[in-house]
């Protein structure tokens, strides 16, 4: 299988191929592609711009259909649904049934476009962006496309961040892509979903290329979004047109009213660690408690430890392989390394868990859940982030919680004490705020995630005068 | 420069010249201070071990630091003394740049390239435009001479590549991008208000340039490019749609200490290049990273090792920080060449190409 490029549309065959595996190769785009299609890129906005938003919802809405059911193009190929979980699975290492939970992610987010956007834009009705104006009760409200393409640059490890990008056509910018280097599919069936929907096939571009062709695509359009790690979030601080999703260091806060019934959720615990193998930003990645941390951690790292890898086609099967066995070794080197020389850290799970942390099974290399108790919050491993299911837990006054959590992706507060409930929803370390016993992980798709889109791609303008000429 | 020798008889001259250029830089009467002083230490004769090329085995890798710790003068042959001399240099970006000292070697290199190509592929009597690195580099005044020997002249658009490194380094990217721009709105200028038709730049730099100006339009009608990577696709895409089609591009590999190396000839839809070295003067061959003592298979990778056999310079077995496929002679060069050079990816060292 051969998979394209698409340069607004159009395919366009690369004299550069990477080879993924044995049957499948990747057209590799030169950066200069890229900048040549964004002089075209008018082009691709006037096409969006004929169209309604509300027919471009209902293609969306459409296309998700088509996303989850259809034969779709891909490259020299037509792909299935299963051949797409199978070939995803392949390249990533992540089991069927994640896949198949990635894909109903994204799923949802195209059916519920109107939701989603309703969200991003508090309920604006969706006619704006076919004239700019829309009337909030009394208000006249005026928002213009503060760029004409959208940039995004994608991981590898966890599909459904493609929702994040999906209503930016549905907004009438334009998209140009540049999928993971494992999973240019996801991306790719999207995309040919949307226009097999109605789309105008010139608002997309597919580009798998090389690190400096991403950074072509990141700063040559007028936004961009990335995602990464710290160092990802440093090298575009500067670019203030690049939106970039970094580290997640996701928590989850007890409060001292919940000490009594903690034990009712280990679900949740388990859950916000180990969901989508762990790969995710919104992944819990370490548990603050005001008290009795060794019970807790205890309590969690025993059901964790049940967590055992299974074969990727499994139907029960929770971990991801790695792809790349020098990243699982490095990782667990890490953790080894900094348990053995920092003092003041335990891997609770490895007393319930038999064997390494490290295993080969089923032909690929694992690493199984943990969970690290820390003494002190300062310790290297109290506040990382694994691409695996890994947490910590820390015993820390509740009082003082909120000074050392640090920027937060998301925080789940088990508590229902009012006063800390308002403390939390006025902090500006957290992204995303769950007030109550709910998985890190949990997805409402009226919120945004990380940042908001519209208020990425739209900008407000003062409008006084007549308007009747614009509505 | 094509050569119309065999395989064999372009390998007796390698041979040939190996031993004359052994004898002339090992020489009293001839030699430069430096490897006098060498084979001194060295402690054996390269006049009575070196009878071949493959003798060159001999010498151990040379460590171009040399190149940065040495006074110049030192490579000055005794042959050449008192004549007035060019210093070029090469690298720089952080310390002392490395620098050799030539005479007449750069006119002999680009003479021969231009012999290379016809009277039209870049137009006899036209104008040059140079936009690149020039201030102490051999390939300003090579640039020169090569619209000069076609009857031509040659403007200039200077681009600071040390300066280039130095910001990306610091993670300045806007700042490097409004570099080249400042690069680029000169070249426009230039090429809107005076008759050019040939260029000389680097393909990144050629790639902004038409982003602003279609270059067949303008009259260009043959580009020289060199100093960084061109895979296949990118071959391609400056063919198609930087050239679009219409304007003649010669790619070419080369540096400081060797010169250039001229790409052979591709047929329609052939996009890989394979450079070939000014042999006998310099020859280029593709070792084992790990025994550059070896040369690898035809169709595998290696790293490009770099011999420079001249009167006026003498480099033995030099590693580039370069890895290339070894590919065999073809019809115009009887020797090995280097296809699709991309730098050396084993070191430990973050190369950075810059936007030149």
């Amino acid at each position: 299988m051969q998979i394209p490029i698409l340069r607004l549309g159009e395919v366009y065959e690369s004299a550069d191929l990477v080879e993924l595996s044995d049957h499948l190769v990747t057209h590799t785009a030169n950066p200069g592609l890229i900048r040549r299609d964004l002089l075209r890129i008018k082009e691709s906005k006037a096409a969006l711009d004929r169209i309604p938003a509300e027919k471009l919802a209902d293609y969306c809405e459409a296309a998700a259909e088509l996303f989850m059911h259809a034969e779709l193009p891909c490259g020299d190929s037509m792909q299935g649904p299963q051949d797409y979980i199978e070939a995803l699975s392949a390249l990533t290492r992540l089991p069927h049934t994640l896949v198949r939970m990635n894909m109903g992610k994204i799923h949802a987010a195209m059916s519920q476009i109107r939701t989603v956007i309703g969200g991003l834009t508090r309920g604006i009705p969706l006619e704006m962006f076919d004239r700019g104006v829309a009337t909030m009760g009394d208000l006249d409200v005026n928002f213009y496309p503060a760029t004409d393409s959208l940039g995004v640059s994608l991981p590898s490890n966890a599909p459904a961040v493609n929702s994040l990008w999906i209503p930016a056509p549905v907004m009438k910018i334009p998209v140009l892509l540049k999928p993971g280097r494992e999973d240019p599919f996801t991306p790719l069936r999207i995309v040919q979903a949307m226009i097999q929907a109605g789309f105008p096939k010139e608002a997309f571009g597919f580009y798998p290329t090389t690190h400096e062709g991403g950074d072509t695509l990141l700063t040559s359009c007028g936004a961009g979004i990335s995602f990464g790690s710290d160092v990802t979030v440093k090298k575009y601080a500067p670019f203030k047109s690049i939106q970039v999703h970094g580290t997640g260091r996701s928590k989850i806060l007890i409060g001292e009213d919940f000490m009594d019934k903690w034990q009712d959720y280990l679900d949740v615990f388990v859950t916000s660690i180990a969901a989508n193998g762990g790969r995710s930003c919104i992944n819990t990645s370490a548990i603050l408690v005001p008290s009795g941390r060794d019970e807790i951690a205890e309590a969690i790292a025993a059901e964790l430890a049940k967590i055992e890898p299974l074969a990727r086609d499994d139907e029960n099967a929770l971990l991801c392989g790695f792809a790349n066995t020098d990243l699982a070794d490095g990782i667990d080197g890490m953790i080894e390394g900094l348990l053995a020389d920092e003092p003041g850290a335990t891997d609770v799970t490895a007393k319930f868990r038999e064997g390494d942390r490290k295993v080969e099974a089923f032909g690929q290399t694992y690493l199984r859940p943990t969970l690290v108790a820390c003494d002190d919050r300062g310790h290297s491993l109290a506040n990382t982030e694994f691409m695996f299911p890994f947490a910590s837990i820390v015993e820390i006054a509740q009082n003082e919680m909120l000074d050392h959590i640090g920027e937060t992706l998301v925080v789940s507060a088990f508590t229902e004490n009012r006063e800390w409930a308002q403390e939390l929803m006025m902090s500006h370390h957290i992204e995303r705020l769950n007030v109550g016993p709910f998985p890190t992980n949990r997805v409402q798709w009226e919120q945004p995630h990380e940042g908001n889109l519209f208020e990425f791609l739209y900008h407000r303008r003062a409008i006084q005068g007549d308007l009747a000429i614009v509505k | 420069m094509s050569s119309s020798l065999t395989v064999q008889e372009a390998r007796e001259q390698l041979d040939a010249r190996t031993v004359e250029m052994i004898h002339w830089h090992f020489s009293p009467e001839t030699g430069c201070p430096y490897w006098l002083d060498w084979a001194k230490n060295a402690g054996w004769d390269p006049r009575e071990k070196v009878k071949s090329f493959a003798d060159m085995l001999y010498f151990d890798n040379f460590d171009d630091e040399v190149l940065r710790k040495e006074d110049p003068a030192k490579f000055i042959p005794k042959a050449y003394e008192g004549r007035p001399y060019n210093v070029f240099e090469t690298g720089g970006t952080t310390g002392m740049p490395k620098q050799r000292i030539g005479w007449e070697d750069y006119k002999t290199d680009y003479s021969e390239f231009s012999e290379h190509y016809g009277p039209d592929f870049f137009p006899q009597g036209a104008n040059w435009l140079m936009v690149g690195p020039t201030g102490p580099r051999r390939l300003r005044l090579a640039i020169e001479h090569l619209a000069n020997v076609r009857g031509g002249a040659c403007y200039f658009i200077d681009l600071d590549p040390r300066w280039v490194k130095r910001l990306i380094g610091m993670g300045e990217m806007q700042m490097a991008k409004a570099y080249q721009e400042h690069v680029i709105d000169q070249a426009v200028t230039i090429i809107r208000h005076r008759d050019i038709q040939c260029l000389f730049t680097t393909p990144k730099l050629l790639e902004s340039l038409s982003l602003r100006m279609s270059l067949a339009d303008a009259g260009i009608k043959g580009v020289f490019a060199g100093g960084t990577t061109m895979t296949p696709q990118y071959v391609k895409f400056i063919q198609e749609e930087v050239l679009e089609g219409k304007i003649n591009y010669a790619p070419t590999y080369g540096n400081t200490l060797m010169g250039l190396a001229i790409s052979k000839k591709r047929e329609p839809g052939e996009y890989s290049l394979t450079y070939y070295a000014p042999q006998p003067r310099a020859t280029l061959r593709v070792v084992d990273p790990k025994d550059s003592t070896k040369i690898v298979e035809y169709g595998e990778y290696g790293r490009v090792e770099l011999t420079t056999m001249t009167n006026e310079f003498f480099v033995p077995r030099f590693l580039e920080r370069d890895e290339a496929i070894r590919r065999p002679e073809c019809e115009e060069f009887p020797w090995d060449g280097v296809g699709d050079v991309r730098p050396f990816q084993s070191g430990t060292k973050t190369v950075i190409e810059g936007v030149y």
